[in-house]
């Protein structure tokens, strides 16, 4: 048995689902809730870079804040290697801490204007103690240069950088307590191109030397497609396709990834683009659509798909999806 | 290292040759470029030298009493003389001394009013922002009853309840502000708490104390040190108003407010006792107000040009 | 070819600040004719949204200014009109889009009133016929069962819906000239797609001309006809869109080429083609060409004095020393 069918798996996620209780205004009120994760299902393997994309509103952020416990989950089970994260004592939880981390998207919102580029990204070791304090601060300069920028300037404060270097503030202090996990939310969105593409192979290099397992959320096909080896599709809180990227950006099974691959413009002026593109809007989280969350949208709509919830199915080996169309043809 | 060469960032950071600042003093220095502003902080900084070195400077005892030279006028005026620069009141004592030795007082009602409205208005607004839910609920109702009276009734109140004594309207004034503490610190924890920064703290393990004190309240400064540099000057109007109702500062203490109520039955015979006092207190008031808004443009979040 | 509708010549736009001029638009010239979409493209800086702002001359002064450059519209130099006379053009003959659809539209005002503000204050309509005409321009649009959305507020609506709302008051008063700001960046992708083909039938039914400023070169190839590329406040590069994108010239535009991933044909999980560096301060631009700092081929002429713009192939314009031999090839 090949790596590939018995991956190890860092993360299990089993029906986690999200809701965030909205009041109602009446007295009599039914009390509704926006339902950001909708029952997810999900590996992360060892060492992958797992990419998770959709559109606003399909819950792909509020899923990696859960994965790390920032917002606790209104149901479902989180399996860290193996452990119960959800059953874990708070002092556990803090050692569990130090495995996975986070990159946000935000360049500007996510580095603490009043710490210095040496204090944000020796937080982590500060708060788990790790090291006396000039250890911490040879490590911190070390991490520094291995992000791409110059130790001298660890005293320095965020609004003094530009947009892609506080990135790569953002990274190092991900890196610094050397996570097993990073989930990183929408990490080059806020970055022109050029230093998109910096940061991009930034990741790249980190997750080769360190061993780095990587959660990439983003709604940028194209980046996610360069950097991850399984894509997952996110709409409305459920996963629609999951497979290995090659899989899913040649044969996309699901019409809503199809509409997504199609809709993405291309930098090529020779490509004649085919326009049928998706109508309508994208429903409310707060009153999704009965059955297939899709449906009011697909081209393919049959009326099962507007009263039943298609299960997510392997429908061929490694590619998973959840749509009607392929149920009963299941290999 | 796995960046290459050619990856390094090749800019410096912008003013790399310039030291690097804090954005607070960064603000600092936008403030000085404020002329407004800066004649407000010379004002507050004349106040504070007269309040420092009073003994030093005023050339009488505020308090010695000179039933011969009762209600001299000013030097300009036609009777008056050097003595008296200003004249005296109707017990013979030193006007401009008296405003001298004011000053101490009312700084020093400023400083411990806004104290403890800034203490236990930080305290309850950070807890209720914080931690939300049902203890958000009760502190902020807490306030709201503190702010449906009028300020200065709800001094009165106090002081009534504690006894006319400066020190007791010093509290009163500094419990009368607290809501307003309370508001500022409340909405900017809330602001600050969804900013990523904040969630990657957590993230790294930090717990509540280190969340508040070394990432939320330092970011929410800026409106604090506006709204104490403003409250100075109602802390400094409100202790004149309750001595001019005899709540505060008790004869024969030379505060302004006393000084204007003792003042008030001699508007007709000698102005200069009630006049003198009440531009001290419009002076001082002034320069609070014009140093505070400075200050709000200075620490305005147009940090990123 | 027909007359230019807008002919930028020469435009420079500084912003004096306490620490120094930034020479945010530094000689930029291109031309639209009607009809057509001409797209500026560059990164955050280079200067194409300051070129859009000046067109419609809406820069704030101070700390701003236009110091030289001409702007003709239908031959009239906006830059030399009345500001009375330039508000009777924004909205009415030239109209913007802007970028963020929560911002751009006002929380307190439905959707009716807004669109009806500019129907009355240009074509002097009563209330009743600007309530008809809004209703049509939202059809227009695409937005479904119109009657009843122009009542709404813009909270009520999506993303989507407001940027459509956005163009239906662009649209409103039949612009000669629509300018549009990033139209689509705060998008979703599937929204994105709709709006653009929303904006190429309304320009090929009403036959306006469309300036498209965009950091998305995907954008560019999808849309525009004409394509002007931007850095630190220069062109550094224009041409028609096919001969852009076959056969880039400037080493800025072949670099932001290579870093979008996907382009090149790359194997799986190579490392991209990184520019190196970061854009150079408006306040400290380097001497001689402003991209020689970041670019490989950089030699010493690149150090000492700033290319113009050569002519290699017809219609196809570079700043760039590499090509000083090649001109009129």
């Amino acid at each position: 048995m090949t790596r590939r069918d018995n991956p190890d798996k860092l993360v299990v996620l089993k029906g986690i689902r999200k809701y965030y209780p909205v009041k109602e205004g009446g007295l009599i009120g039914e009390k509704s809730a926006v339902k950001a994760v909708d029952g997810v299902d999900l590996d992360i393997h060892r060492g992958e870079t797992l990419g998770l994309v959709g559109e606003s509103g399909c819950g792909k952020s509020t899923l990696g804040r859960v994965i790390l416990r920032l917002e606790p989950p209104t149901q479902g089970e989180i399996y860290f290697d193996g452990e119960d994260v959800l059953a874990m004592s708070s002092n556990q939880m803090h050692g569990l801490r130090r495995r996975m981390q986070i990159i946000f998207q935000d360049p500007y919102s996510s580095l603490n204007p009043r710490q210095t580029v040496g204090g944000i990204i020796g937080e982590g070791l500060l708060i788990h103690k790790v090291g006396t304090k000039s250890e911490r601060t040879e490590r911190v300069r070390h991490i520094m240069e291995v992000v791409g920028l110059r130790p001298e300037y660890i005293n320095r404060y965020p609004h003094e950088f530009s947009g892609g270097q506080r990135q790569r503030i953002g990274v190092g202090r991900a890196l610094a307590l050397q996570p097993e996990l990073i989930i990183c939310d929408e990490p080059v969105s806020a970055l022109d191109v050029s230093i998109q593409a910096q940061v991009i192979n930034l990741l790249m290099d980190l997750q080769e030397e360190f061993h780095l397992t990587y959660l990439f959320v983003s709604h940028d096909l194209s980046v996610v497609r360069h950097i991850s080896d399984r894509v997952a599709v996110m709409y409305l809180g459920r996963l629609v396709e999951l497979a290995d990227k090659r899989e899913l950006y040649d044969n996309p099974l699901h019409p809503y990834t199809r509409a997504l691959l199609e809709a993405a413009p291309v930098p090529n002026a020779n490509v004649v683009k085919n326009r049928k593109g998706l109508t309508g809007d994208m429903p409310s989280p707060l009153s999704p659509p009965p059955g297939c969350h899709f449906h009011t949208r697909c081209p393919h709509v049959m009326d099962r798909c507007r009263e039943k919830v298609p299960a997510f199915q392997e429908h061929k080996p490694r590619h998973w999806v959840r749509c009607f169309l392929y149920s009963d043809k299941t290999a | 290292m796995t960046t290459t060469a050619a990856e390094q960032p090749g800019q410096a950071p912008r003013g790399a040759a310039e030291k690097s600042r804090s954005p607070l003093w960064e603000a600092l220095l936008r403030l000085r470029k404020n002329k407004i502003a800066m004649a407000g902080l010379v004002i507050i900084s004349l106040f504070l030298i007269m309040a420092l070195f009073s003994p030093w400077i005023a050339p009488h005892d505020p308090l010695e009493q000179s039933l011969y030279d009762k209600l001299q006028p000013p030097v300009w005026e036609e009777t008056g003389t050097w003595t008296y620069p200003l004249g005296t009141d109707d017990f013979g004592r030193d006007l401009l001394s008296r405003i001298i030795y004011g000053s101490r007082i009312s700084m020093l009602v400023g400083v411990v009013a806004v104290t403890i409205s800034l203490f236990f208005g930080t305290l309850a607004g950070a807890v209720a922002g914080f931690y939300g839910g049902i203890i958000d609920n009760i502190i902020m109702r807490l306030m709201d009853i503190l702010l449906a009276f009028p300020s200065i009734l709800l001094a009165i109140v106090i002081v009534a309840f504690l006894g006319p004594s400066l020190e007791n309207a010093m509290i009163a004034i500094g419990v009368v502000s607290i809501p307003r503490y309370a508001r500022i610190v409340r909405g900017s924890v809330l602001e600050e708490y969804s900013k990523d920064y904040v969630q990657s703290a957590r993230a790294l393990g930090a717990r509540d104390t280190r969340l508040i004190f070394v990432h939320i309240l330092p970011n929410c400064l800026a409106p604090l040190i506006v709204q104490t540099t403003l409250g100075f000057a109602s802390a400094i109007l409100e202790a004149a108003a309750l001595s001019f109702l005899g709540l505060g500062a008790q004869p024969p203490t030379p505060e302004w407010g006393a000084m204007l109520a003792n003042g008030r039955a001699l508007i007709l015979r000698a102005w200069w006792a009630v006049t003198f006092p009440g531009v001290m207190i419009l002076c001082a008031v002034l320069g609070f107000n014009l140093l505070g808004d400075g200050l709000r443009d200075a620490l305005d979040p147009r940090l990123r040009e | 070819m027909t007359e230019p509708l807008l002919e930028v010549k020469g435009l420079k736009t500084y912003f004096f600040t306490d620490r120094g001029i930034a020479c945010a638009v530094d000689d930029v010239s291109f031309s639209i004719e009607p009809g057509r979409t001409l797209a500026i493209v560059g990164e955050s800086g280079c200067g194409k949204s300051v070129t859009s702002l000046s067109v419609m001359r809406l820069i704030p002064t101070p700390p701003g200014r236009i110091t030289a450059g001409e702007i003709l519209f239908n031959g009239t130099d906006l830059l030399k009109v009345s500001e009375k006379r330039m508000r009777s053009i924004r909205g009415n003959q030239i109209s913007m889009i802007f970028q963020e659809p929560m911002t751009s539209l006002n929380p307190v005002f439905r959707v009716r009133e807004q669109i009806s503000e500019v129907l009355k204050l240009h074509q002097k309509m009563g209330k009743a016929e600007a309530l008809d005409k809004a209703v049509d321009l939202l059809r227009q649009v695409g937005i479904p069962s119109p009657e009843s959305r122009v009542h709404d507020y813009p909270h009520q609506m999506s993303g989507g819906m407001r940027q459509r709302v956005m163009i239906a008051m662009a649209l409103a008063c039949d612009p000669r000239l629509i300018i549009a700001d990033e139209p689509t960046t705060a998008l979703d992708v599937t929204i994105q797609a709709q709006i653009l083909e929303l904006m190429d039938n309304l320009r090929d039914n009403t036959g306006a001309a469309i300036l498209l400023i965009t950091h998305d070169l995907g954008v560019v190839a999808e849309t525009a006809e004409h394509v002007v590329v931007m850095y630190a406040g220069r062109v550094v590069e224009e041409a028609e869109v096919k001969d852009l994108f076959n056969d880039p010239l400037h080493p800025y535009t072949r670099g932001l080429m290579r870093s979008i991933p996907g382009t090149s044909a790359e194997t799986d999980r190579s490392r991209l083609e990184a520019i190196p560096g970061v854009v150079p301060s408006l306040l400290n631009l380097p001497r001689g060409c402003k991209f020689n700092e970041r670019c490989r081929h950089a030699f010493d002429r690149c150090l000492e004095a700033e290319p113009g713009l050569l002519a290699p192939k017809t219609g196809h314009l570079v700043r760039c020393w590499l090509f000083e031999d090649k001109e009129g090839e």
